[in-house]
């Protein structure tokens, strides 16, 4: 069993993992950056380095960097610690962990008739770029909407106003 | 080089996405909320990915490159209405409060 | 020549609307009307300048100009392409001239308004849409006009967005107007999956030879059907129209003549072929227009708001419309069209400065006496009121509603399964369309200019605002002489020059039909004058709302107050009366009506039930129910973690029950 993709695995689970569980909101996102990176490192293994570099790239670098500027904004995290211990009580997590199980369960049951073998040959950024420009084109004006529409509402929202009472 | 079988990218898929899942029910704090949303989409990714690899079809990635708007967009608004929240006086963060129109 | 031409007459109105935007605040007040002005006059005389090459010289196919590609798909051009068929000439040319006069009467109305640069932007820009709309041979570009031709409605509607009443006017439009583009779009989506393509002609092309099945056919037409009705105001949708009484005077001469309500009316006769396929549409679209026509004039009848009056009167003539493009003689909804987009221009016009002059009153009971006043405007009204009512000889809209009349007559709508509606019914409920027309513009007319004097009049109606209304009232008049019926005289230069190659069938009509649709309107005159017009009326006072005039006035339109019954009750007001009932909410209220009755009933019952379960089984089976019906309202708490929470357990039922199968 090549270690590299059990190393990759288990670190993508265990980061996921530590960011729910961490009660200050730094500590999640480094752990949220160990998990891309570690998910990007599973694309590669499977043939997809295109992928694996936007990951890094754009979840591990851009996407982070906005949490951590908002988390800096919002400001001190000690008072917030003691929050989140409030409401992390079994009480509160046993319900949705048994949902989550039974999910992951019933999943991975579903899941057992799929061959686990084969191994993928790579796709080059030249075969997306390809199928990107060709007969996805169309992605393209959509991914460009979506991203206009969010810049506009993050704009909208974001923007301070006086308040009414 | 190893290589991972696209089979069992699909565990790995399904084990993040219920992580992902139970992030989001456990966890009151908005913040963390966005971050298991992106956990999730990052699942999605992962399946997306492995058909890809699995036919070898380049449509696989595209569909990565959607999500990925996707995830700039929902984090992008969703930490908007976070900011402003807090801005409004309510430094919590707390989902279970936004409960009512105009609270 | 035309090349260049034709992309330059949707060019000069978006510079303009570009620049008035840029530069709102900067540019003085002063020169943004005539700068709007004199874009739109100048497409007016190129598109003036291409009517005379084209009628000059007929082409032998339609100029065809692709602008550039849109985008490139595997089995799907997209491209920015612009047709010049006559067609579209005839809808350019009203456009650019209706919006040119438009826009020289706006110059001095909206000359103390502090966001004049705004206001022309908005115009200059609806204008342009407009044109793109008429001009674009491939409906993908049709669809961007369309869509701009709306955003520009809900900008104008919305104009003075400080009164939350017209940004509420404005959101209904748009939401109304949304709700068909939805439609219109899917209808577009599922024709592009049949023939691969949207461009015109090709699409007419592929329907003529039976390339689509008669189901997915059906279809379309009705999606775009549904389109078009609800850009139009047809009767599911009506409501908005009225409603966009909001916005600023010009805004609505625009809207109801030249280029937003029409759009509807365009879009089915470019696709004649297309609805020529399904007869069961067509009747469908025959007898909506007859149904609207119908409503909307009995709801004008009992208007006292002058704007609103003209907004109902516009419902009911696109119901014409619609009515002569379901008897599949188009060109008779597009003379008809171009009538009324000169008389409605004038009308709304003469309205805007009758309101100017009485200090902002709009309710016509308030005004009167008008007539020694102002003669002038007097005499616009008159002319644009004879024009609607369609007075036999002298106005355009005796030409073109007799051409809608004659062409009913000959029709039969097949309803299916070897019925038909004969054309003769539809016919018989037009012309007392026509006679309520007559009715409600003269009623207008004569609670406005005769009488006693009401209110003080002040100032005068600048020149720059005087010289539309005269051209307006000269085309109003004469605009109908391009097209006789047989009977008078053999002139058919309008429908000769629309569709070249198949001239309507010119059937011998009876002599008595010419001389009903004469007769009608003058009936109604004199009805109207006895009512309300002569030396001692019969109906003078103003309307008392009656007892449920309150309910009316709470749910959202301040539509009916009905006069008391002087009026033998028996001979018109009580039919009208159901007909304005139907009018009065349109289909979303009518639902959540029902529904919220079907709930009121429901919980009755479910009272019920629960005392008879007291009363039989034990207090425990109370607190049973009591508590379930807790239980699930706890569902809906607002709370985003247990809707997550239901999504998930829905998703493991749903695994849950897809492995055990």
């Amino acid at each position: 069993m090549p270690v590299m993709i059990l190393f990759a695995a288990s670190l993508t689970v265990i980061g996921a993992v530590m960011v729910i569980t961490r009660r200050i909101a730094v500590h999640a996102v480094l752990w949220l950056v160990v998990t891309f990176l570690a998910l990007a490192c599973v694309f590669t293994l499977l043939g997809a380095p295109f992928a694996a570099a936007l990951e890094v790239i754009i979840y591990a670098g851009a996407i982070m960097v906005l949490f951590i500027f908002v988390i800096m904004m919002i400001g001190p995290a000690q008072p917030e610690s003691d929050r989140e211990k409030e409401w992390l009580r079994p009480r509160a997590w046993l319900g949705p962990a048994i949902l989550a199980t039974l999910l992951c369960g019933e999943l991975l049951f579903g899941l057992r008739a799929t061959p686990h073998t084969g191994t993928p040959a790579p796709i080059t950024p030249r075969d997306v770029g390809l199928s990107l420009f060709g007969p996805c084109v169309m992605m393209v004006e959509l991914a460009s909407f979506l991203l206009l529409a969010g810049l506009v509402t993050a704009f909208h929202i974001g923007r301070h106003r006086p308040e009414t009472p | 080089m190893t290589a991972l079988p696209p089979g069992d990218a699909l565990l790995l898929a399904v084990i993040l996405f219920s992580t992902g899942l139970a992030g989001i029910l456990i966890r009151r704090n908005l913040l963390f909320m966005l971050m298991s949303i992106d956990i999730m989409l990052n699942a999605a990714a992962l399946v997306f990915i492995a058909a890809g690899a699995k036919w070898h079809d380049a449509t696989g990635q595209v569909m990565f490159l959607m999500i990925l708007a996707l995830a700039a967009t929902e984090t992008a608004a969703g930490l908007a209405i976070i900011l402003r929240l807090h801005a409004r006086g309510r430094p919590s963060l707390d989902a279970d409060t936004g409960n009512l129109l105009r609270g | 020549m035309t090349e260049l031409l034709l992309p330059l007459t949707v060019l000069a109105p978006l510079a303009a609307a570009v620049i008035l935007f840029l530069s709102a605040g900067r540019l003085p007040a002063r020169q943004a009307g005539p700068l709007a002005t004199a874009a739109v006059g100048l497409s007016a005389i190129i598109s003036t300048l291409l009517a005379v090459i084209v009628l000059s010289a007929p082409p032998s196919a339609p100029i065809r100009i692709t602008l550039w590609n849109w985008m490139t798909l595997p089995g799907f051009p997209a491209e920015i392409a612009f047709a010049l068929d006559p067609l579209s000439l005839l809808m350019i040319l009203i456009v650019t001239i209706v919006g040119f006069l438009i826009h020289l009467y706006a110059i001095r109305y909206m000359q103390n308004d502090p966001d004049t640069a705004r206001f022309f932007g908005s115009m200059t820009l609806f204008v342009a849409a407009m044109l793109v709309l008429v001009l674009s041979s491939d409906l993908l570009c049709l669809f961007i006009g369309w869509e701009g031709v709306g955003l520009c409605s809900w900008l104008l509607i919305g104009f003075w967005y400080t009164d939350p009443a017209n940004t509420a006017a404005a959101r209904k439009a748009f939401l109304i107007t949304r709700t068909g583009d939805a439609a219109l779009l899917c209808g577009l989506l599922l024709l592009a999956t049949r023939t691969g393509t949207l461009r015109i002609d090709t699409l007419l092309q592929a329907v003529t030879s039976g390339q689509i099945p008669p189901a997915p056919l059906t279809a379309v037409a009705l999606l775009l059907l549904t389109g078009a009705l609800a850009k139009s105001a047809q009767i599911p949708f009506q409501s908005w129209l009225p409603d966009a009484m909001a916005g600023p005077t010009p805004t609505s001469a625009l809207i109801h003549a030249a280029t937003m309500v029409t759009a509807g009316i365009y879009l089915i006769a470019r696709l004649h072929v297309l609805f020529a396929a399904t007869p069961a549409v067509m009747t469908l679209m025959a007898v909506i227009g007859t149904l609207t026509l119908l409503m909307a004039a009995c709801n004008a009848l009992v208007q006292t708001d002058l704007k609103r009056i003209l907004a109902w009167s516009t419902v009911s003539q696109l119901g014409y419309m619609f009515l002569a493009l379901g008897t599949g003689i188009w060109q008779a909804a597009l003379f008809h069209l171009m009538t009324h987009a000169f008389f409605k221009a004038l009308l709304f016009l003469t309205a805007g400065a009758i309101i100017e002059r009485v200090r902002h009153e709009r309710n016509i009971f308030h005004m009167g006496g008008l007539l020694r006043a102002t003669p002038g405007l007097a005499a616009a009204f008159l002319t644009g009121a004879a024009a609607l009512a369609g007075l036999p000889l002298i106005t355009a809209g005796f030409y073109s509603k007799e051409l809608i009349l004659s062409s009913v007559w000959q029709a039969t709508f097949p309803v299916g399964g070897g019925l038909a509606l004969s054309g003769h019914v539809l016919w018989s409920l037009a012309l007392a369309g026509a006679f309520l027309t007559t009715l409600y513009i003269f009623r207008c007319f004569f609670i406005v200019f005769s009488g006693p004097p009401q209110t003080e009049i002040s100032g005068t109606t600048p020149r720059l605002m005087t010289i539309p209304l005269a051209c307006l009232s000269l085309l109003s008049l004469l605009g109908g002489i391009v097209e006789m019926p047989d009977t008078l005289a053999p002139v058919h230069l309008f429908t000769r020059m629309l569709d070249p190659s198949h001239p309507l069938p010119h059937t011998s009509d009876p002599a008595w039909l010419l001389l009903a649709g004469a007769l009608t309107p003058i009936a109604g005159l004199a009805l109207a004058w006895t009512l309300w017009g002569s030396a001692n009326p019969v109906i003078r006072e103003a309307p008392v709302p009656t007892p449920g005039a309150h309910r009316v006035l709470t749910a959202r339109t301040v539509e009916s107050r009905w006069r008391p019954g002087i009026v033998p009750d028996a001979l018109f007001l009580r039919p009208l009366r159901i007909l304005n009932r139907i009018g009065r909410y349109d289909l979303p209220d009518r639902l959540s009506d029902s529904i919220s009755r079907a709930l009121c009933r429901a919980s009755t019952l479910a009272a019920q039930t629960r005392t008879s379960l007291i009363a039989h089984l034990s207090s425990r089976t109370l607190r049973i129910t009591r508590e379930g019906s807790l239980l699930l309202g706890r569902m809906q708490n607002g709370r985003v973690r247990w809707y997550a929470a239901w999504i998930a357990t829905g998703l493991c039922a749903t695994l849950a029950a897809a492995m055990l199968a």
